[in-house]
């Protein structure tokens, strides 16, 4: 009992901003209205939210690794195309019979994460940090779009799946629960919304704990300063790619969850401007938080949706021009900003704890 | 095929792959080198450049003027965006990456609105030409010599010039530069701008090879990258040798298995590379000096 209250104490702590009773009666009204949004709304709304939803894990797995990490990480969309088409290939080739899709969902999610482990492997512990970190993340990003963009002959195929090139994969199965009576088959509908909401619930609290563990102590302690860290005795290749591991991890869920949602997954999800994105909503969000990232990418991608149905093509030029002004004006991001303001009346100590990284 | 066609042929590829590696990573390494900063959009310094080199040779301008334009077009832009953008992150060299990424997305989009999804091109100009069995294209040769051009150029700006000598003071201390009366944000902005035009006359050059889109930046942009983690900060002791080892990788692995597992390859040794020397071949070079 005493090792579970404890463990359920780190759902607060130095490194994340909310805490007390106002915080999570707050946090508990946003998910009683998340829940009860169904209601009022019509299945292809729900299904349409729950888009924005697959998002939000690859967003919460890069403020893991940029926020609290400090490492810059670009190659997300990389581990969340390599878990889409993993979906893909296997629902295709196994069907989605006995729940297998959700085995699927952890197979691809495993693959993706054995992809950071090999490359983190690399990179961290050739001690590539930085810049240049970014940019060969970036690279192997732009080298797996092109790589499968030429995919398009009859010879690409993995067992019935053929990859398609820059067409893409499409008709895959669903996510589907089995079910006594008959599997419940999770379209973008009300059934879909629920599973994928207790899903973020479930990663936004867990990353909550393992930010205020041990482990995100030393995390952020990395990130403040990598050398004094050491000196303390954390080999922090290992905590970098571990963080880095598991950031994937959450690219991948993303992918996957993307891929069954609509059932298709395209080279472009990987390229330039798909990469570009993930930066755009935990940087604007306020990257050195997990709640701001969740609010921040919520809202980022709201916007999008709007500025998308009434100018489309202007909604990337919107999204270039948010970053630049967040980065020149509000470094740590705009909703952490916000959040600051709002929370300094009540704040009767300094949060010495937030400083984001150069 | 005997072995001179042989031996031209490889000879040839690997000219081709060396000149592509250079001037599409001369223009990122001289900023990087200087600064510490990877400019992200890059690649759309070069579509830029080469946008403008193509305009121009529509409306009738000779083709070396209209790259030269395409370059000083690029080099203006970069200067503008130095002043507007870059100048405030210089403490913050991880957000200027994110802040030129938000640059790229707004000119790839932006060209995009304003001039359309493609743009008709200009033939590759002079020609071919026979050797043994095979038949090569004249410009590509042409584009090697632009590529030896542009690294002798550099070595001459960097150690002849009034402005060399101020360079690279900025980079050895910069307050001690500062110190002795440099002013160095105005050599940081040359700089910045300087990368910016050799990024426009590397898209000048490959603009009558290529097909204008908006995204053609993407084109370049990794090989850019790869050479310049490879090569390391020295444009001459890094830049240089990457782009020879690379190309060798390349010009093998795409006459082997096409071009997308010469970037494959590339990306290998990279990775490898990175394993082995974290600070790129300058950092090997110079360990001796530093």
């Amino acid at each position: 009992m005493n090792a579970l209250t404890r463990f359920l104490h780190r759902l607060e702590g130095p490194q994340t901003l909310g805490r007390g009773p106002a915080f999570w009666a707050g946090f508990l009204v946003v998910l009683a209205g998340a829940c009860a949004y169904p209601l009022f709304s019509d299945g292809y709304t729900v299904g349409n939210t729950v888009y924005f939803f697959t998002w939000i894990f690859m967003a919460l797995g890069l403020c893991l690794i940029w926020g609290y990490g400090g490492a810059l990480s670009f190659g997300q969309t990389a581990f969340f195309g390599i878990a889409g088409y993993g979906y893909g290939i296997l629902t295709i080739n196994f069907g989605a019979a006995y729940g297998f899709t959700f085995v699927a969902l952890i197979l691809a999610v495993a693959l993706a994460a054995l992809f950071a482990a090999l490359l983190g492997y690399f990179l961290f512990f050739g001690r590539i940090s930085g810049v240049f970190l970014g940019i060969v993340t970036l690279s192997v990003t732009l080298v797996l779009e092109r790589f499968m963009a030429q995919t398009a002959g009859p010879e690409w195929r993995i067992g019935n799946a053929r990859l398609n090139g820059f067409n893409g994969m499409s008709n895959m199965p669903p996510l589907t629960l089995p079910w006594p009576g008959g599997d419940i088959v999770l379209f973008p509908d009300v059934q879909l919304y629920y599973v994928v909401l207790g899903m973020l619930v479930v990663v936004y609290l867990g990353l909550r704990i393992l930010v205020n563990s041990p482990f995100g102590n030393v995390l952020v302690a990395i990130r403040e300063n990598p050398e004094r860290a050491e000196m303390l005795g954390y080999d922090i290749r290992k905590y970098q790619l571990g963080t880095f591991v598991i950031g994937a991890a959450l690219a991948g869920l993303s992918g996957v969850l993307y891929t069954s949602w609509g059932q298709y997954i395209t080279p472009s999800s990987m390229g330039m401007t798909a990469a570009a994105l993930p930066i755009v909503w935990v940087a604007v969000g306020g990257r050195s938080d997990l709640t701001t990232t969740l609010v921040g990418t919520v809202t980022v991608l709201a916007v999008f949706q709007a500025l998308t149905i009434h100018g489309s093509q202007y909604a990337l030029v919107v999204m270039g021009a948010m970053l630049v002004l967040t980065v020149l004006l509000a470094p740590s991001g705009l909703i952490l900003a916000l959040a600051r303001l709002v929370a300094r009346p009540f704040t009767r100590r300094e949060n010495n704890n937030l400083r984001g990284d150069a | 095929m005997d072995v001179g066609t042989l031996a031209f042929s490889a000879l040839y590829q690997f000219g081709d792959a060396f000149a592509f590696l250079v001037l599409s990573a001369c223009g990122l390494a001289v900023i990087f080198g200087m600064m510490g900063v990877i400019n992200l959009a890059h690649g759309e310094f070069i579509m830029c450049g080469a946008y403008v080199t193509v305009s121009a040779a529509h409306a009738g301008l000779p083709l070396p003027l209209a790259i030269a334009l395409g370059a000083l077009v690029a080099g203006m832009v970069g200067a503008l965006v130095e002043i507007v953008v870059v100048r405030h992150l210089y403490d913050r060299p991880l957000d200027t990456i994110v802040a030129t990424w938000g640059l790229s997305l707004i000119g790839t989009q932006g060209t995009l609105i304003l001039l359309g999804s493609t743009m008709a091109g200009v033939g590759t100009p002079f020609g071919s030409f026979q050797v043994g069995a095979y038949s090569y294209s004249v410009y590509r040769l042409v584009l090697f010599a632009a590529a030896v051009a542009v690294l002798a150029g550099l070595y001459a700006l960097f150690n002849w010039t009034r402005f060399g000598v101020m360079a690279r003071a900025t980079i050895q201390v910069p307050h001690m530069a500062a110190a002795l009366g440099v002013d160095t944000r105005r050599v940081y902005s040359l700089t910045f701008a300087l990368g910016a035009g050799l990024a426009g006359l590397a898209g000048g050059l490959y603009a009558p090879t290529m097909t204008l889109v908006p995204t053609m930046g993407t084109t370049f942009i990794m090989e850019a990258f790869v050479t310049v983690v490879v090569g390391g900060a020295d444009v001459f002791l890094g830049t240089a040798p990457a782009a020879a080892l690379l190309a060798v990788v390349k010009a093998t692995m795409t006459s082997w298995y096409g071009q997308l597992f010469g970037q494959i390859g590339l990306l290998m040794a990279v990775i490898v590379v990175i394993r082995v020397l974290p600070r790129g071949i300058s950092g090997l070079l110079l360990r001796e000096r530093a």
